[in-house]
């Protein structure tokens, strides 16, 4: 199995010399290929910070990230755009579908971006919107579905490029709790059948325990982690809990 | 104070949404300054008398098309205001949810309105001072005046003026403000920005019919306006009908094509799916699903711009053109002869007037007290002569059908008018025309005005053979020949039968020698004898000395004057009116556009995330805007094309060997103007979706 996230002791600072924030605080840590890790943490922790700086909306003040070898921190213009449409899919809160175009033009859009051919395009959306059993809402408008299809429609967009790391910021904050468990299934699905990589940032144990490894992070710095292991969704999600509770503050309130 | 403060800072903040908007304001304050200012302007040229005249009934009819401007203006100025308020709705819900009442935030409204009218009346009427001495050369150069004497000219009237008119305008959009305001209710306000949009798709088989219908209406308007023949004259009548069909065919038109053309790209996958175009598409028929209305206002604005600019431009090219050749001499005096006692009663006449009708020119002139020799030189004299047999019915022979149809006001069984070879020469050599020359029984005829010419030269082609006093004629030419015998600012002939001196026989006191012209230049060698010769002939006492004599004419300095004056005006007012609607069009797109662009900030974010490059999405986003712009242009260009043809043939006796170089300035105009609110709307929008990095 190979590394395809490096972290390498990463800072992100805010504010001028007098008034200085750490949200990140020399973060190192690494994701092997087929992982499916969450990021856990109370709100202002640094977590959405971080995801921001490896999906590259955002840069980091020093350390490395790299991405299946490749150090994203260095890149500029045309290299970052292609690095963002060909080894990253995004999956966020809140969507972010074009409401103007159906689900499948939404999917199609991720393709014709990286300019690939018309006649592959077809395929390759009904495919993944098997994977995703979302095939009776492609010819439907973002307005005319459920906010559970919504974010199936996005994940479907997010994956469809075949990236190296899919990157889901709080995927189910804006979603109830069936339409949650039913993403986070896809995710798991998808993660074990077709060895996606994903890296998801939540405050929610619920969703966290559908992880195979948890990373918790506290004042912008690295609290604790925890693998699945052998153990059940059900151990793992109690196992969450009890270090939430070791953390205090806040992230009780998030429960 | 706070509220001042507030208010203040809220323009500074959303400057790139007003940006256009104060643009606007300042262009429309400079034009109405400057075409008000336009009277101050003509007063310091040194011109006669009668340019006076002209420019004063310029001026006043320019101040009421200030009217109707400044309600143009208006309108444009409300629409945008609300236009931006609603942008404002998220902000507006802050302060209410801050529990600031909506009599504050209407006094908000009130002070920015106030600092942008300020500032707006300020910039725009110094830019519009600046550019009313850019016109007065144009003034001076419209009227033929010398400008060495080049002053800088202020009006305060104009000032005055445009002061109101805006004062006006601005008080109307702080009412419109304040009922808006008052009307919105907290919750829209928070939700407006949740709107999710219904994309309504329409039916294409409904859209197809009815593009059908469009187009079928808009060929048939295309068709009555620019067939010159038969038909136009009914179509000069219901041209209103024709417009009218024409504007609901344009907005069918959009509403089809607005359809029409997703589904179409659609179904070539090559195109839809190829980098960002089904975004664009996208964005564009989410729009024009709801800006279909507005497309049509736009586009019907664009198409009278573009007619009324080029045909008042041409307007007064050809009328200069015209002059030289159709005012070749100084003085031209006409006068009714030989009036028979039996028409005494029909019409009018006092006993004195038929005596004097039996008089020659010379003779009256000498009865007139004016000393023919010392005044004149190359008298040339020529009479008209009628044959009652020789109407406009015999004469046209089988075409006669056709030109009823064209002409149906036209009295058929009015006398054709007739001239002697020998007396019309004479006449051809003063007025720089062609001689001829006839056998015995050949005729000719002469004449200038295109579309009857066009008529006759049919009934000469088939060689129609004439009876004139009692003696039958056959044409020389198979065509009209070029010439005139009357001078005046057009061309107004619309033929004279010129026949060898032998043929007509008549009498000097016969009623058949129905009228006398008698054209002659001035003996003068500088400009000023020639004025006071001028004034001696029109000399307004004379006909009140001698009402009996019935003595007319025209002088080459009356058809000039008339003539520049008309062109002037013409020209003024169609620059003035065609400015106006070219801005008006361009910045009611150019908000819109740029009001979505602000929409639009997370799609483009998204669709960086996603990994569209720059390129890609500035790309996309100039093809969205170039669609917008150039959509309603291009048919406005295409209605143009068909509403010039019908200028040409309305304005044909002004000429229209101009008409291009006319067209050509007002594409200028149109690339300067509309290209620029372009060009501002996409750098804006650019500059609106960068990528803001933390």
């Amino acid at each position: 199995m190979s590394t395809i996230l490096k972290i390498e002791n990463i800072e992100k600072y805010y504010g001028n010399r007098s008034n200085l924030t750490k949200a990140i605080d020399k973060i190192s840590f690494e994701v092997e290929e087929g992982e499916f890790v969450a990021i856990m943490g109370a709100s202002g922790s640094g977590k959405t910070t971080l995801l921001n700086c490896i999906s590259t909306i955002d840069r980091v003040t020093s350390g490395h990230i790299y991405v299946a070898g490749l150090d994203i921190t260095k890149l500029k213009g045309n290299k970052l755009n292609r690095y963002r449409s060909h080894e990253l899919g995004f999956i966020f809160q809140d969507f972010n579908l074009l409401d103007t175009l159906t689900a499948y033009e939404n999917i199609a859009l991720a393709l014709s971006i990286q300019n690939v051919k018309t006649g592959q395009i077809g395929k390759r959306v009904n495919e993944v919107a098997r994977k995703l059993d979302i095939q009776d809402v492609l010819q439907k408008y973002p307005y005319q579905m459920s906010g559970g299809q919504k974010q199936r429609v996005a994940s479907a967009r997010a994956i469809i490029t075949n990236p190296k790391l899919v990157l889901a910021d709080e995927p189910t904050g804006a979603l109830d709790s069936k339409s949650s468990k039913m993403l986070l299934e896809s995710f798991n699905h998808l993660n074990k059948e077709f060895k996606t990589t994903i890296l998801m940032v939540t405050h929610d144990a619920f969703t966290a325990s559908y992880a195979s490894r948890v990373i918790f992070i506290k004042d912008g710095k690295i609290f604790n982690e925890i693998r699945k292991g052998d153990k059940s969704r059900k151990e793992f999600f109690n196992q969450i809990i009890d270090v939430v509770t070791l953390l205090g503050g806040d992230l009780n309130d998030a429960l | 104070m706070m509220l001042c403060k507030l208010s203040l800072k809220n323009i500074k903040k959303s400057f790139k949404d007003y940006t256009i908007y104060f643009f606007t304001l300042i262009l429309g304050v400079a034009i109405f300054y400057v075409f008000n200012a336009i009277e101050s302007q003509t007063v310091l040229l040194q011109t006669k008398q009668s340019t006076y005249d002209i420019i004063e009934m310029m001026t006043q009819t320019l101040s009421a098309v200030s009217v109707f401007v400044s309600f143009i203006l208006g309108f444009l100025i409300i629409y945008a205001s609300r236009f931006l308020i609603k942008r404002r709705n998220k902000e507006f819900a802050v302060y209410m949810t801050l529990g600031m009442g909506k009599r504050k935030i209407s006094m908000i409204l009130f002070i920015e309105t106030i600092a942008i009218g300020i500032l707006s009346l300020g910039v725009g009427l110094a830019l519009g001072i600046a550019l009313s001495q850019l016109m007065s050369l144009l003034v001076a150069n419209m009227f033929e005046a010398d400008m060495t004497n080049f002053a800088f000219t202020f009006s305060k009237a104009a000032l005055i003026k445009t002061v109101i008119y805006f004062s006006i305008m601005y008080l109307l959009v702080m009412i419109f403000n304040t009922v808006q305001v008052s009307r919105c209710k907290l919750i829209d306000l928070i939700n407006a920005n949740k709107r999710s949009e219904k994309i309504k798709m329409k039916n294409p088989i409904l859209c197809t019919i009815i593009f059908l219908v469009a187009v079928m209406i808009l060929g048939y308007c295309y068709y009555k306006v620019s067939i010159p023949d038969g038909t136009s004259s009914s179509t000069v009548k219901d041209i209103g009908i024709i417009i009218a069909l024409g504007s609901l065919s344009t907005f069918l038109l959009f509403w089809s094509l607005s359809g029409l053309m997703l589904k179409i790209v659609q179904m070539m996958h090559k195109v839809y799916y190829k980098g960002l175009n089904s975004f664009t598409l996208r964005q564009i028929s989410s729009k024009i699903n709801t800006t279909v209305f507005s497309m049509t206002i736009i586009c019907l604005m664009l198409f009278v711009t573009i007619c009324v600019l080029s045909s008042s431009l041409s307007i007064k090219n050809s009328m200069t053109a015209n002059l030289k050749e159709l005012a070749p001499a100084d003085i031209e005096l006409t006068k009714k002869r030989n009036i028979p006692k039996e028409l005494q009663e029909d019409y009018g006449y006092t006993d004195g007037q038929i005596d004097s009708s039996y008089k020659t020119i010379s003779e009256t002139l000498e009865d007139l007290n004016i000393d023919e020799e010392k005044y004149l030189t190359d008298q040339t004299t020529i009479h008209i002569y009628t044959d009652s047999s020789l109407t406009y019915a015999t004469s046209m022979g089988k075409t006669l059908d056709k030109m009823k149809k064209m002409y149906p006001y036209l009295d058929y069984t009015s006398p054709e008018v007739i001239v002697k070879l020998s007396e019309y020469n004479k006449v051809a050599k003063i007025f720089n025309n062609e001689t001829y020359s006839l056998d015995d029984d050949e005729y000719m005829v002469i004449g200038d005005y295109e579309s009857m010419i066009n008529l006759r030269n049919e009934a000469l082609a088939e060689d129609t053979p004439l009876t004139i006093f009692g003696k039958e004629l056959t044409p020389k030419y198979k065509e009209v020949k070029n010439g005139f015998i009357e001078m005046s600012s057009n061309h107004i002939t619309d033929g004279i039968i010129v026949v060898p001196d032998d043929v007509i026989n008549v009498a000097d006191d016969s009623p058949q020698m129905e009228e006398e012209y008698m054209i002659a230049n001035y003996k003068a060698s500088d400009e000023k004898t020639k004025e006071e010769i001028e004034a001696t002939f029109t000399n307004p006492e004379l006909n009140d000395l001698y009402p009996d004599i019935t003595l007319e004419g025209t002088t080459r300095i009356a058809i000039y004057d008339a003539s520049v004056g008309l062109g002037a005006m013409i020209t003024f007012i169609g620059l003035y009116l065609g400015i106006i609607f070219l801005i008006s069009s361009a910045a009611l797109l150019a908000l819109k556009e740029l009001s979505e662009s602000t929409d639009n900030i997370t799609r483009y974010t998204m669709l960086r995330r996603i990994g569209a490059s720059d390129k890609q999405l500035n790309r996309a986003l100039f093809r969205q805007i170039a669609i917008f712009f150039f959509f309603p242009l291009l048919i406005a260009i295409i209605h143009s094309i068909f509403g010039i043809k019908f200028c040409i043939f309305i304005l044909e006796t002004f000429g229209k060997d101009e008409m291009l170089a006319s067209v050509g300035m007002t594409m200028i105009f149109l690339i300067l103007i509309y290209g620029g609110y372009f060009l501002i709307t996409y750098y804006c929008s650019k500059n609106i979706i960068k990528e803001k990095r933390l």
